[in-house]
């Protein structure tokens, strides 16, 4: 069990996807315009990468060795699916803010790599403490995003005002804003991280 | 002029790269040297042309016609995944030059989601297939020249002094913010069109 909570740990701080592996920059720096919906895309990639991550390790033995990486995205893909086919219907206005890149969770670095380096070695139970650990790191790091270019760009964080919009930068909701916000909080995650 | 509009907004407006944020790991991972930005853009170019002929004909051809639309994103991904091997076995036999030239990033482009995205946005905006190839191919000059010019700035950061915990990624996303901005400047031209 303890093993299976440093699994868990790890995935948020050290192996933190976003800030450390640098895995799934997309997502990251499209979908973090509002902590909010710097949120859900975490949550999404995080159901994905979980179940994901079970199939994966449960079928292990069964896929041939030499099909590994279709069969993984297949079964990525079809998780990818119930993800947009679900949002679609019961949270249409989200959908319609994350757009394209829910589809685009198939491509995500961090689900195939997990499934790839993790799920494929181990058992069900540890993948699925690396899956929630994985997505809590992607999650945490995405709102952590989305909540500072909101914080900066309109004063808001979560939709409560701290100062009055006029007094924000707009910059940081709009497109170099991403970059310019994601490239200071893996700096300061680095500087963390070093002492 | 409708095409010119397209091609104008997909490159400048629209950057693939610094405004839809797609492609953004291959962006960081192979922009360090000018020759392997050029190598990647031409490979991008080339793979993405090709997939989205061949999912746009999928999507209307198989998909539409028997209602299985919510087959998309599993369909394309297979297609792409399967298409880039193709190539890359294709251009080996054929064209040895041009093997030496892009092979080293033939595998890497199954991931890059430049290709799916851009497969799924011509769908969405309901492109014709002569409008979509043109889409395609621009969006592939947009992330080359998004790739190029940023490579070659990197080229000139690995000179500079740099912060320890800012060097690496962090001030080549800060940068990439920089000319990110550089490029809104070029916003409202597609009013033009």
């Amino acid at each position: 069990m303890t093993k299976n909570i440093r699994v868990l740990i790890n995935g948020v701080v050290k192996d933190n996807p976003v800030f450390v592996l640098l895995l799934g920059m997309c997502p990251a720096l499209a979908t973090t315009s509002s902590g909010i919906n710097g949120m859900s895309m975490g949550l999404a990639t995080m159901f994905v990468l979980i179940c994901s991550n079970i199939v994966i390790s449960t079928l292990k033995n069964l896929i041939p060795d030499l099909v590994r990486i279709p069969a993984f995205i297949v079964v990525i893909a079809t998780f990818v699916t119930i993800v947009e086919m679900v949002m679609n219907a019961y949270l249409p206005a989200l959908a319609d803010s994350l757009g394209i890149f829910i589809p685009l969770i198939v491509v995500n670095c961090i689900v195939l790599g997990r499934a790839e380096a993790f799920a494929a070695k181990n058992n069900v139970l540890s993948s699925l403490f690396d899956g929630i650990g994985i997505g809590l790191g992607f999650t945490l790091a995405l709102t952590a995003l989305g909540l500072t270019r909101e914080f900066i760009g309109t004063g808001k964080m979560f939709s409560v005002s701290f100062f009055p919009e006029d007094f924000g930068m707009t910059l940081f909701v709009l497109a170099p804003g991403a970059f310019i916000a994601l490239g200071y909080l893996v700096a300061i995650f680095n500087k963390i991280q070093r002492e | 002029m409708e095409y010119i509009g397209i091609i104008i907004v997909a490159i400048f407006v629209n950057n693939v790269v610094l405004a839809q944020f797609l492609g953004i790991c291959p962006f960081l991972g192979v922009s360090k040297k000018v020759d392997t930005a050029i190598g990647m853009g031409a490979a991008v170019t080339f793979v993405l042309t090709i997939a989205t002929i061949v999912t746009f004909l999928l999507q209307k051809g198989l998909l539409e016609p028997f209602g299985i639309q919510y087959l998309q994103t599993i369909t394309f991904i297979l297609v792409i995944a399967s298409l880039v091997q193709m190539v890359e076995i294709v251009i080996k036999k054929v064209s040895p030059p041009l093997y030496q030239a892009l092979g080293v990033f033939l595998p890497l482009i199954t991931t890059n989601c430049v290709i799916l995205g851009v497969a799924i946005l011509v769908i969405q905006k309901d492109f014709t297939l002569l409008s979509s190839v043109v889409y395609a191919v621009a969006t592939a000059a947009g992330y080359a020249l998004a790739l190029i010019i940023f490579s070659t700035i990197r080229e000139q950061l690995a000179l500079t002094k740099v912060p320890k915990a800012m060097q690496g990624v962090p001030i080549a996303l800060i940068t990439a913010g920089i000319l990110a901005m550089a490029f809104m400047g070029f916003s409202g031209i597609d009013q033009v069109f």
